[in-house]
Parts: structure tokens; C-alpha cells; sequence
């Protein structure tokens, strides 16, 4: 089961590794926080506004998760705002869902290391959920982390996934989140140090997909 | 959304005065300003679905970028940085700022019903 609050965020975070237990026969399930409604990027050049990108984003959610081959669950709250709601509820709810769907692995974010304010309190909501269930029954849970130095404070993280080899479906799950993609991956472009072609800075940066085990 | 043409604007921002409106407000770099350059700074406000009512409106630009401001009993609603506009569902006024790499940072949006989502 993969936890993140926003669409786009299983495609460049965990594209490859869920693409690998796919090919395994793994089902895997996405629990979607928010629709990204106030997300900046309008596509490029623009052709959503404030009020059409969240249908916008549902639609390539939808489309990135049938590339994918996972099922999709949208948890209906709003983008910028799961910080504030109460972290006790968000996850109550994720542990009815982890109850339903009984997964034996979940991918989340590394609170406090993942940039966004919805990827930490998502996080951590999805941790404090798996704590909530009895011991015996809980998934294991990998947590990713996405700061600039994340492994000078936490150290080597536990699982290293090289996934270029599904480099391409990875690619097609991005570009399926079109309003989002240009922009992020130009941004990439943007700061690699040789201005080489998109698809080379792209793979530098979404080659390698890293977690780290979370310690109960 | 199109470029911010000032006559039909001014014609659709009087269309909402002294009427109860929802605005929505905005201004944003994005949440990963300061993760992509550790000189930059993140900030970034909104309002959405506060029910106001003014009494005169206003844009004012030079061709390109433009401000709009709102008069209200108590008080003002200002945007800076307006770049294009639409009509959204035939009757809300979408007024927006884009960068050149077509992302929003200033949103000023008005109706007559709450907005969705
Ligand atoms: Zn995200």
C-alpha cells in the first residue's frame, strides 16, 4: 500500500518499486490524500486554472494508476491543508483502510524529512495508524525521504531500489500527470549541472528510489 | 485562460458589486521554493469561500500585468500581478498571474456561489 498526499507523488517517488512488485504478482493499492488542488503548475503552457486542475488531476491520477496497474483510492481531503487537520482522526482513517486491505508493505513519507508540509503530516498520520493496530498484524512500513541532505541527518537509507530498469513505465506514469510533469521535470533540467537532455537529468533523479524501515 | 483584456474585465468585475460574493484569494511561490534554492524563502496565502461585498471595483495595468482592487465597507481586497483571466462555469471570474513557466502565483477569483472543492 502506497500512502502520499498528492497526485503525482506515487509516479516520481515510487513509480519503479511499484512497477517491480506489480511484476511480481503484488497488488498494490494507492491511498491518495488530496487532489493537489492548489497545486502552481498549470501545464505547460497552461491549460488548467484553480478550479479545473482538481478534475484535471483526478483524471491523470487516474490514468498514471491504470499504468501502473494498482488500484486507487482518493481519501478526500484538501491540498496545503492535512497539517491542521487533527492527526488522531487522518489516522483512524488510514487504519480502517489498512484493516480493509490487510498490505504487507506500506510506502509513505519520512516525517519531518519530505519537504511538503501534506507529505510529513501524511507520514506521519500513516505511521501513527500502523501503530494503532495490533502488533502481530502490522505491515512492515517503508518511509521515503525527500530533503536536499536527508542522509547526512538519518544516515544510509535501509532500502536502495535501482529501478531503471522500469525506467519506462516509470516515465509513463509521470507523464500521465501532464499538468504537473513538464514543469517539474524542467525543473530538473533546470538544475542539472550539464544541460544535457531531459530524459538523462530525469533518470539521474529518478533512477534510484530509497526508503527507509520504519522502527517501532 | 486568456490574457486579461481590461474592458471585459472591468465590465465582469462590476457585475459582482454590491452583490454577496465568495472570493477567492491567493499568492504562492510554491512548497518547494527553499528546496530548490536554499537562498529562497516559502510564502504563500489564501482565502477561499470568504463572503464579501463591495461597493466599487477596479483594474488598473500597463498592457501586461495588472492589479485589481475592490472596495469594501471596511476595508480593501487588492491583487498584484494579474496576468490572465476567464469566465469558469459561465458565471465566475478566474483573474490569475502565471510565471513564465506558466505557474500560478497570484489568484483573484470571484462568484456568486461558493467555489468547489
Ligand atoms: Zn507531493
Amino acid at each position: 500500500m502506497v500512502i502520499y498526499p498528492h497526485p503525482d507523488d506515487e509516479s516520481f517517488g515510487a513509480a519503479g518499486t511499484i512497477t517491480k512488485f506489480r511484476e511480481e504478482g503484488v497488488p498494490v493499492t494507492y491511498l491518495c490524500g488530496t487532489l493537489g488542488e492548489m497545486g502552481r503548475n498549470m501545464g505547460s503552457p497552461t491549460f488548467a486554472n484553480r478550479e479545473t486542475l482538481p478534475e484535471i488531476r483526478k483524471e491523470e491520477l487516474i490514468n498514471a494508476c491504470e499504468a501502473l496497474d494498482i488500484e486507487l483510492q482518493m481519501l478526500g481531503y484538501r491540498d496545503k491543508t492535512l497539517e491542521f487537520e487533527d492527526r488522531q482522526m487522518v489516522a483512524n482513517h488510514l487504519k480502517g483502510l489498512l484493516e480493509d486491505i490487510n498490505p504487507s508493505l506500506v510506502i509513505t513519507h519520512y516525517p519531518e524529512h519530505a519537504v511538503h508540509p501534506d507529505h510529513n503530516a501524511l507520514g506521519a498520520a500513516a505511521i501513527e495508524a500502523v501503530r494503532l493496530m495490533d502488533e502481530d498484524k502490522r505491515p512492515v512500513v517503508w518511509v521515503q525521504a525527500i530533503t536536499n541532505n536527508y542522509d547526512e541527518e538519518l544516515g544510509k537509507p535501509d532500502v536502495r531500489n535501482d529501478v531503471t530498469a522500469y525506467f519506462d513505465q516509470k516515465m509513463k506514469a509521470i507523464v500521465a500527470h501532464k499538468s504537473q510533469a513538464d514543469g517539474i521535470l524542467g525543473k530538473f533540467r533546470e538544475n542539472s549541472e550539464i544541460t544535457a537532455d531531459i530524459e538523462e537529468a530525469a533518470k539521474q533523479r529518478l533512477g534510484t528510489e530509497q526508503f527507509y524501515i520504519w522502527n517501532y | 485562460m486568456n490574457p486579461i483584456e481590461i474592458e471585459s474585465v472591468q465590465q465582469q468585475l462590476e457585475s459582482f458589486i454590491d452583490k454577496d460574493v465568495y472570493v477567492h484569494l491567493e499568492t504562492t511561490n510554491g512548497a518547494y521554493a527553499s528546496h530548490f534554492d536554499e537562498k529562497a524563502y516559502n510564502v504563500g496565502a489564501y482565502i477561499r469561500n470568504a463572503q464579501v461585498k463591495f461597493s466599487q471595483a477596479k483594474i488598473v495595468g500597463n498592457g501586461k500585468s495588472y492589479r485589481v482592487g475592490l472596495k469594501m465597507e471596511f476595508g480593501w481586497i487588492y491583487a498584484e500581478g494579474l496576468t490572465d483571466w476567464t469566465i469558469h462555469e459561465e458565471k465566475q471570474l478566474l483573474l490569475a498571474g502565471h510565471d513564465r513557466e506558466g505557474r500560478l502565483m497570484v489568484s483573484l477569483e470571484l462568484s456568486e456561489v461558493p467555489f468547489r472543492y
